[in-house]
């Protein structure tokens, strides 16, 4: 029993990084990218190519493939998101949902239907663990994830509290137009934090890979992970993201418990009763209590 | 200019008589189609038809409520469930079919409770949730087999020939039906609280336009008819596998319909089925090259031309065919002297809220 709420708290941590950047970019420009869950896992493949065909530790091709996600994440904005919230505000949905169909299958296109893993590559990382007690042992790699998520939330806490940066990103956030008026770039501003957005979901595409298998099409399930856990936590709050991942992960672990079939409908029952709570309570929710908390700028 | 006392508002021009002239005759035609084509042209034509319905289900949805949704399938595939559940209990299949999508339309409405308070983006993916879990939920039904799948076994009791002129006629039938449902709504009093929610939704409800209850309508018709759309899949296809029912393709398929062909306007809808039908035909055995196809033709046209094909011709030649909203006329001339000021189209993008 406590065995499986340590495992589900670390899996949480995985929910927590993917949903990360989908929960920074709702929170400054009120996007949501469908093609968050796909971008992940092109980061992934991109590891992968770099690990199989080149030899590159995955560790020292994060130093390429993040740099490369962040100019992604600056095309995207600068190309589609901003072209798109120009339009109308269901144009950055439909545009980003064609991207992800556009990703997927040049993924599938490229490398067919095998699953891969970066496992191999990443030597006794992946399956060392650390004995707790005699029938308790959590793995390092799943450690490292949680640890990675909280480092890269408090990151982004701190970006958005402490530096200029985060000051320009806020009050984009608040209204792109006034900005302009005292000398802020809304599309720098916004480029930057879209471009900051992907680097996190090349993280969380290096996590995927390490800890688990991921094909072409994983990207489908990446988002609604990562959707499931910011909006448990409270959609566009930093620190609600993290306890939204750990909720969704033990949700879907008490309902493994049910029934074999029961991992993925357990998370999603979840969320549903979260988005319940959220629309009907407003304001009682954990998260919005936590938010509530932390919401007041430094 | 003292033209304000000469303005009228006119519904019917000489071109949307013509228009609907047409339409009827195009109908009287197919609904002897199967007298007059070949087995193929029947089986294709039916195909047609469904990816009308879709098409225009799906605009109903995110171009009239300006609710896009990606998780239209799940009640595509639910429809096809229910249908296989109804025939498996002794229901006539054909009957199976329609009770099934109508068994959907009701789910639709608690489903609608939950869905419509999200927004934009948050509905988009929620709604996505609700498919994944109902794919979930439909594989644990013994009678399914999880992903093995099952077939409508039943309508096999008819024969070939029957079957297939049978299947042809629900499909044209769904289509007229559901077409003139959407088309009754939208030229009705709701229909100008939803076009007035396309336009600007809180100056709508400013105005006093229930917005949510004209959201709920449009909401379960397009959830009626995306089962309608799913259930006569099954019937075309006999088998049912969750995963291709359940897939986000078809959604894939719905928005591109809808984008190219011009989102928000009726004649659009249909004509993006018409181009998303003959570029399947064409290209839909290039397999993986034909879906990045369809998803970078999605993107280009969301972003670049997002009033679609028919948008632009609107734009260009003033054309509407179906007589769906109003427009002002200058009647000092006495003729068909269109103003651009027109009443019902949006005159800002129909992707708009």
């Amino acid at each position: 029993m406590i065995n499986q709420i340590i495992q589900g708290v670390l899996l949480g941590g995985y929910y927590a990084l993917i949903a990360s950047g989908l929960s920074f970019m709702f929170s400054v420009m009120r996007i949501i990218n469908l093609a968050h869950g796909s971008l992940a896992v092109l980061a992934a493949f991109a590891l992968f190519v770099l690990a199989d065909r080149f030899g590159i530790s995955p560790f020292l091709g994060l130093l390429i493939v993040l740099p490369g996600m962040a100019i992604i994440g600056w095309a995207l904005q600068r190309f589609v998101l901003e072209r798109g919230s120009r339009v109308g505000v269901l144009v950055p949905i439909l545009a980003t949902f064609g991207l992800a169909i556009v990703i997927d299958n040049l993924l599938f296109q490229q490398f067919g239907a095998d699953t891969r893993s970066l496992a191999p590559y990443i030597g006794d990382f992946s399956y060392d663990s650390w004995q707790l007690t005699d029938d308790i042992s959590v793995g390092k790699l799943a450690v490292f994830t949680f640890v990675a998520a909280v480092v890269i939330l408090g990151a982004l806490q701190a970006i958005l509290s402490l530096t200029p940066l985060g000051r320009s990103i806020r009050a984009t956030s608040e209204d792109p137009d006034t900005v302009g008026l005292i000398g802020i770039d809304a599309r720098r501003v916004n480029a930057i934090a879209t471009a900051i957005a992907m680097v996190t979901v090349g993280i969380a595409g290096a996590a995927l890979a390490m800890r688990a298998t991921f094909g072409p099409y994983a990207g489908e399930a990446q988002l609604l992970f990562a959707f499931e856990a910011a909006v448990i936590g409270g959609a566009g709050s930093v620190w609600g993201t993290l306890a939204g991942g750990v909720i969704l992960a033990l949700g879907q672990s008490v309902g493994a418990q049910i029934a074999p079939q029961g991992f993925l409908i357990g998370g999603h029952l979840v969320f549903l009763v979260a988005l319940f709570a959220r629309l009907f309570l407003p304001g009682s929710t954990f998260p919005a209590m936590l938010r509530a908390a932390l919401r007041r700028p430094a | 200019m003292n033209a304000v006392h000469a303005m009228g508002v006119e519904r019917w021009t000489t071109t949307s008589k013509v228009a609907v002239v047409a339409v009827a005759a195009v109908l009287v035609v197919l609904a002897v189609g199967p007298g007059i084509f070949g087995a193929g042209i029947v089986d294709r034509l039916t195909t047609l038809f469904i990816y009308v319905i879709l098409a225009a289900m799906w605009n109903a949805l995110a171009g009239y409520g300006g609710l896009v949704s990606v998780g239209q399938q799940v009640f595509f595939g639910l429809g096809a469930y229910f249908a296989i559940r109804l025939a498996d209990a002794g229901l006539d299949p054909f009957l199976s079919l329609v009770v099934g999508a109508v068994v959907v339309g009701v789910i639709a409405v608690p489903t609608s409770v939950l869905m419509l308070r999200l927004k934009g983006g948050e509905f988009a993916i929620g709604m996505w949730v609700i498919a994944a879990l109902a794919h979930l939920l439909v594989n644990l039904d013994t009678l399914v087999r999880g992903e093995t799948g099952t077939s409508l076994i039943a309508l096999n009791a008819y024969a070939v020939g029957a079957r297939r002129d049978g299947i042809y006629w629900l499909a044209l039938a769904a289509m007229v039906v559901l077409l003139g449902m959407l088309y009754a709504l939208l030229s009705s009093r709701p229909g100008a609280a939803i076009q007035a929610i396309r336009d600007n939704e809180d100056a709508a409800a400013s105005l006093g336009v229930r917005v949510m209850r004209t959201k709920r309508i449009l909401f379960v018709l397009a959830a009626l008819g995306a089962a309608m759309a799913g259930t006569l899949w099954l019937a075309t296809s006999i088998t049912f596998q969750p995963n291709s029912f359940f897939g986000v393709q078809w959604t894939a398929y719905m928005i591109f319909m809808v984008l190219v062909g011009g989102i928000g306007t009726f004649e659009g809808a249909i004509l993006g089925a018409i181009i998303f039908f003959l570029i399947e035909s064409w290209f839909g055995a290039t397999g993986v090259w034909y879906l990045i196809g369809l998803g970078g033709t999605a993107l280009v046209f969301s972003l670049l031309l997002s009033r679609g094909l028919w948008g632009a011709i609107d734009d260009r030649f003033q054309l509407r065919l179906l007589p769906v909203g109003y427009r002002l006329t200058d009647r000092r001339d006495g003729g068909d002297g269109i103003l651009p000021a027109e009443v019902e189209p949006a005159v800002s993008s129909g992707g708009e809220q």
